[in-house]
């Protein structure tokens, strides 16, 4: 039981280090901060989004988008701010390109890949099985074996 | 032996992709501003808050911009070699004095030196978002049209300075 309760520890502990304080009075604006940060890499700790990070860059970066958003800009506008200075990383979802081809198509490569394998051991082992036909003197002495077994336990 | 060719051939093929994985750094985010022009900036300096650094003025120059600040454990590290780069006098380093305290920052530069002609102040890093700045220190080398030419993540040490940024701004001053 110890351990579930470390487990529920560690997992919540960053859950309330996080948490981001509400910079803007106006519901909407954080509503859609919030959506826009979970969609955003903090860089700082790289596997944390802009909305769970307590890093500093990752507050002056959601400063910046909060403002962006005062400013009227579409979260098309405000991704594209971002990925002009940072680059795609900070994309949770990187775009398809050519860069970007193998993180995409690799897993279904490799599952293709895995797939013909599996076809084909499936199906090589089935022709090396063969049938072997049982006598009928065979299939008695099989049947009185059993029986004998039965009364034995 | 035959059936065992196959796996043993994946297994060195995925530990070939390992071995190079583990040579890489990821922190090391590849800047989408090398080859563009520097975003422009105009930041008052640390020692005469009335006056400013900006990138207009050192138009027609090759430059580096270090961003540092007196909380960095790294910029104690490169520290001396920004120094010796400066008394070298191949190229000047500015320095972009980044989310830092105006009086810790002079003490710091009083105490380990100051390799810098001027000093910008970025309290509220606002330019390092525009450098896409995420570490400090980071340096860039700016060429004589203000394009940044490359990027430093992380401190500079007396090999990539020999290696890349000095062969890097001789050819610049060239072109």
């Amino acid at each position: 039981m110890n351990w579930v309760m470390l487990i529920i520890l560690c997992v919540s502990g960053p859950a309330w280090a996080g948490e981001a304080r509400p910079l803007t009075d106006d519901p909407v604006a954080e509503a859609r901060l919030k959506h826009l940060a979970v969609e955003l890499r903090c860089l700082v700790c790289q596997n944390q989004t802009l909305a769970d990070s307590s890093a500093p860059l990752a507050e002056d970066l959601r400063r910046e988008v909060r403002e962006m958003i005062a400013k009227n800009m579409s979260d098309q506008e405000i991704i594209e701010f971002l990925v002009s200075r940072y680059g795609d990383f900070v994309l949770y979802r990187p775009p398809l390109k050519a860069t970007t081809t193998l993180l995409w198509v690799g897993p279904f490569a490799l599952m293709a890949i895995g797939a013909t394998a599996l076809v084909i051991t499936l199906r090589r082992r089935s022709r090396t099985m063969v049938e072997v036909s049982v006598t009928d003197e065979e299939h008695r002495r099989v049947e009185q074996l059993l029986a004998e077994g039965e009364k034995r336990s | 032996m035959n059936r065992f060719l196959l796996p043993l051939s994946i297994f060195v093929v995925v530990v070939g992709f390992l071995g190079i994985g583990l040579t890489l750094n990821p922190r090391e985010i590849p800047s989408p501003l090398v080859g563009k022009a520097i975003p422009d900036f105009s930041q008052p300096q640390l020692y005469d808050r009335a006056k400013v650094l900006s990138p207009a003025d050192l138009k027609g120059k090759v430059w580096l911009l270090n961003f540092w600040a007196s909380w960095c454990n790294g910029c104690k590290t490169e520290h001396p070699v920004l120094m010796e780069l400066a008394k070298s006098g191949e190229v000047p380093i500015y320095g972009m004095d980044y989310k830092d305290q105006q009086d810790e920052a002079m003490t710091w530069l009083r105490r380990w030196g100051n390799p810098y002609p001027i000093v910008g102040v970025d309290e509220a890093g606002r330019v390092g978002i525009n450098f896409g700045v995420y570490g400090v220190p980071e340096t860039y080398v700016i060429d004589k049209q203000g394009v940044i030419r490359y990027k430093q993540i992380g401190p500079l040490t007396p090999d990539t300075v020999a290696k890349k940024i000095i062969p890097l701004v001789k050819q610049l001053e060239s072109e």
